[in-house]
């Protein structure tokens, strides 16, 4: 079992993130995290989940979100071969020396501090998922009274889009006829 | 052209060539019952959804066109859940066109309502929910492209009561855009030669074919490649039809109750070339024990079956017609250069375990009915074209078993989902959709109950067909699991064999009702049930309860321990290696 992070293109109407999550459920995988939001296309939202599943289940949940009329393309970022990035923010409890000592973590890991009260600092801290947690680890010390995380979100390393034809690996059907008209969904 | 979203819909079906629909009115369906009046489309009132939906399939099975449901909001369209359910594993295309509430009024609870595109998105291959009338006819385009192409599949369409009612400009869209939708349909060369470089290797190969190769209307390309290439042929429960029983290749049905033959061949095969077939649970037995010496050629149109299962040495991703014709072109090619391998060692092995190991039953004379006996006569009096429909159970094994079928489509029945009240109003939906061909539901007395119904239907539409309940008195398939499994402590399977008396409620829904207690009997009563044709006929044959189905792979066990009789039971010691379902 490992993670794995896959972005997923898909017409932006009504109950496609039900159907999407609905099919993770419904197969028993796990997701570890997922975001969506807008794309560069107008009508093209673009999911980013992360998945906990062996290589095999990853080939099926794949196919089988291939299936789903809204999707549009998939592809399974290797590791290595995507810039991943997450947001998170953290309120941490910060009264006396801790005050100090929060601000020099937040300013060693060059994160803001985006809300201040007498007893917390709220810490705004954007970058890889592992520095994320780096963070987190050292926040958590002081005790942190609420956090939020938005999940990775993905783009391919490289000078192409999702939507342009070849150049990723996109995950597709083994044996399929090699078409350029091919743009991977449905069955 | 100014028309309301009732009258689009219907313009709309009439553009997609539909001439029936199934269904049942209710409050917020009922704009659109209205146009339907005038329109083209001929509308079956049926008793229950359940009975509309799946009368749906059966038309959908018999003519291979895309069967129409329709129901009202809430209950109406919940009714239809697991006839989409049942489609959806079967891959039958249907569109099931459901009423909701008035737009406003949707989320609010309201009387009748019900998320019937939340609760339906697991058991159909798509759904919509139409919020804007001009969206009406661009809808049920999209939505019968989407069951009729690639998969076959359920869809639904929610149509709420304002957008039925409120107008809109006609137009109908040349074509469909779905730009997530591109089904592969063309199967790769280069796997192709592949698969026919592994056949011609092959000494003992096993064609394995699927309900999709009735499904694609490509059984003339297989029967090609059967006989080109000399390949002996096991027609799963989906597919039976699709090679000719009685041909000399053909080894009948594989899997749980499948014929010995077809089951060991599969064992020892060195070669399943599967065509539109999934390897199912009920046709792998343990999975892991399952063909072990075989390579696999894969052929399907769902790339998602490919590997699901059991990894493919040759996966091929198309639509069965396309690529079996190309395999024959390849396999012709490569065979005229190099000749026809012999592999009359694996056919005279073959022959020699089908003669060892036939079907078979006692049908005493003076002993109680054999399921068994009733359903080989009713196939003796019957002719190739005659189309068989069943339930789930014990009744649609030995119909599967024993009626020797000649063509495709002549066998409809629930083998995925295993819905029990399947045969009458899927017999129903065949006989509208072949209204000249014998339509002869073989159905259990359990299985009938829970549709029984749709007789009524068939009445006042006259749309007539003949139902044989091979009646146990008992849910038999669950008994014979409890006989097999639990040592015989029998819970809450039995029926009784009188109640209902199937010739009376037969003569009360306006049928002709006949019953066949002893062997004897049944020639007369079949030659009597079949001479009538303005009207339903139901036959009570009245059969020995204790008659089990056999061959049988135990749940979890590998198919290399089929039990071919009962004489080969053994008592279960370890409750711990009692079967799951």
């Amino acid at each position: 079992m490992s993670l794995h992070t896959i972005s997923v293109l898909v017409e932006d109407k009504p109950g496609v993130l039900t159907r999407v999550a609905g099919l993770f459920s419904a197969r028993g995988y796990n997701i570890d995290s997922l975001a969506v939001g807008p794309t560069e296309a107008e009508g093209l939202s673009r999911m980013t989940i992360v998945v906990h599943v062996e290589s095999k289940s990853l080939e099926q949940v794949t196919k089988q979100l291939n299936k789903l009329i809204n999707v549009i393309k998939i592809l399974e970022h290797e590791p290595g071969t995507a810039v991943e990035r997450e947001l998170m923010l953290a309120k941490v409890r910060a009264k006396g020396d801790a005050r100090a000592r929060v601000m020099e973590i937040a300013e060693v890991f060059r994160v803001s501090i985006v809300d201040v009260t007498k007893t917390t600092l709220t810490v705004e801290a954007s970058g890889k998922p592992e520095k994320l947690e780096a963070l987190r680890e050292l926040l958590s010390e002081f005790g942190i009274v609420e956090l939020s995380r938005t999940g990775r979100i993905a783009l391919a390393r490289g000078d192409r889009g999702i939507r342009e034809k070849g150049g990723l690996r996109v995950a597709r059907a083994v044996g399929a006829e090699d078409s350029p008209e091919w743009t991977g969904g449905g069955v | 052209m100014k028309v309301s979203g009732a009258q689009a819909l219907f313009k709309a079906l009439e553009g997609e060539g539909v001439d029936i629909a199934f269904g049942i009115p209710g409050g917020a369906i009922l704009p659109a019952y209205d146009p339907l009046i005038e329109s083209g489309v001929r509308h079956v009132l049926c008793r229950h959804e359940q009975g509309a939906g799946h009368a749906a399939e059966g038309y959908a099975w018999a003519t291979g066109k895309v069967g129409v449901a329709i129901a009202t909001s809430g209950p109406g369209g919940c009714n239809l859940v697991t006839a989409l359910a049942d489609a959806k594993m079967d891959s039958v295309p249907i569109v099931a066109i459901t009423g909701q509430v008035p737009t406003p009024a949707v989320g609010n609870d309201a009387f009748q309502e019900a998320d019937i595109t939340g609760i339906t998105m697991p058991v159909t291959k798509h759904n919509f929910l139409v919020t804007d009338p001009g969206e009406v006819a661009e809808t049920i385009r999209e939505a019968f492209h989407i069951a009729r192409t690639g998969r076959p599949g359920p869809v639904l369409v929610d149509l709420p009561k304002d957008v039925l009612v409120n107008e809109t400009t006609w137009s109908w869209p040349d074509q469909v855009d779905l730009p997530g939708y591109r089904p592969t349909i063309k199967g790769n060369m280069r796997q192709v030669v592949e698969a026919a470089k592994l056949i011609l290797e092959a000494k003992r190969p096993v064609l394995y074919v699927g309900g999709g190769v009735i499904k694609a209307e490509a059984t003339e390309e297989l029967y090609e490649l059967a006989t080109v290439g000399h390949l002996p042929v096991v027609t799963t429960l989906m597919a039976r039809g699709a090679f000719p029983d009685a041909h000399e290749l053909c080894l009948g049905m594989p899997g749980m109750h499948g014929v010995y033959t077809a089951v060991t061949a599969m064992q020892k095969a060195d070669l399943l070339v599967a065509v539109g077939a999934r390897f199912d649970d009920r046709v792998t037995g343990k999975l892991a024990t399952f063909a072990p010496n075989a390579k696999i050629v894969h052929i399907d149109i769902d790339p998602a079956e490919i590997g699901k299962n059991r990894r493919a040495d040759v996966p091929i991703v198309g639509d069965c017609k396309d690529v079996t014709a190309k395999l024959v072109a390849e396999l012709t090619r490569r065979q005229d250069e190099a000749g026809i391998p012999d592999r009359s060692p694996w056919l005279e092995q073959l022959a020699a375990w089908r003669a060892e190991q036939p079907l078979r039953y006692d049908q005493e004379p003076d002993g109680p009915l054999k399921p068994q006996y009733a359903i080989e006569r009713l196939r003796a009096h019957s002719d190739g074209d005659t189309i068989v429909v069943a339930g789930v159970g014990q009744h649609q094994m030995w119909a599967s078993q024993f009626w020797s079928f000649e063509k495709p489509r002549t066998w409809i029945n629930s083998g995925g989902l295993g819905t029990m009240g399947f045969a009458v109003p899927a017999a129903l939906g065949a006989a509208a959709g072949q209204p000249d061909r014998r339509v002869i539901a073989i159905d259990g007395d359990g299985c009938f109950q829970m549709t029984s119904q749709e007789l009524a239907t068939s009445t006042t539409e006259k749309i007539p067909f003949v139902t044989a309940i091979i009646n146990n008195a008992y849910l038999g398939m669950v008994r014979q699991w409890q006989e097999l499994f639990y040592e015989e402590r029998y819970s809450q399977v039995y029926l009784s064999y009188d109640v209902p008396d199937y010739v009376k409620l037969a003569e009360a829904y306006g049928a002709v009702g006949l019953r066949a207690e002893r062997p004897e009997e049944v020639d007369a009563v079949i030659e009597k049930a079949l001479s009538v044709d303005d009207r339903s006929v139901v036959i009570d044959f009245r059969c020995d309860a204790n008659e089990m189905c056999f061959p049988m792979v135990p749940a979890g066990a590998s198919n290399d321990d089929i039990i071919t009789g009962p004489e080969g039971l053994q008592p279960q010691d370890d409750p711990a290696e009692a079967p799951i379902a």
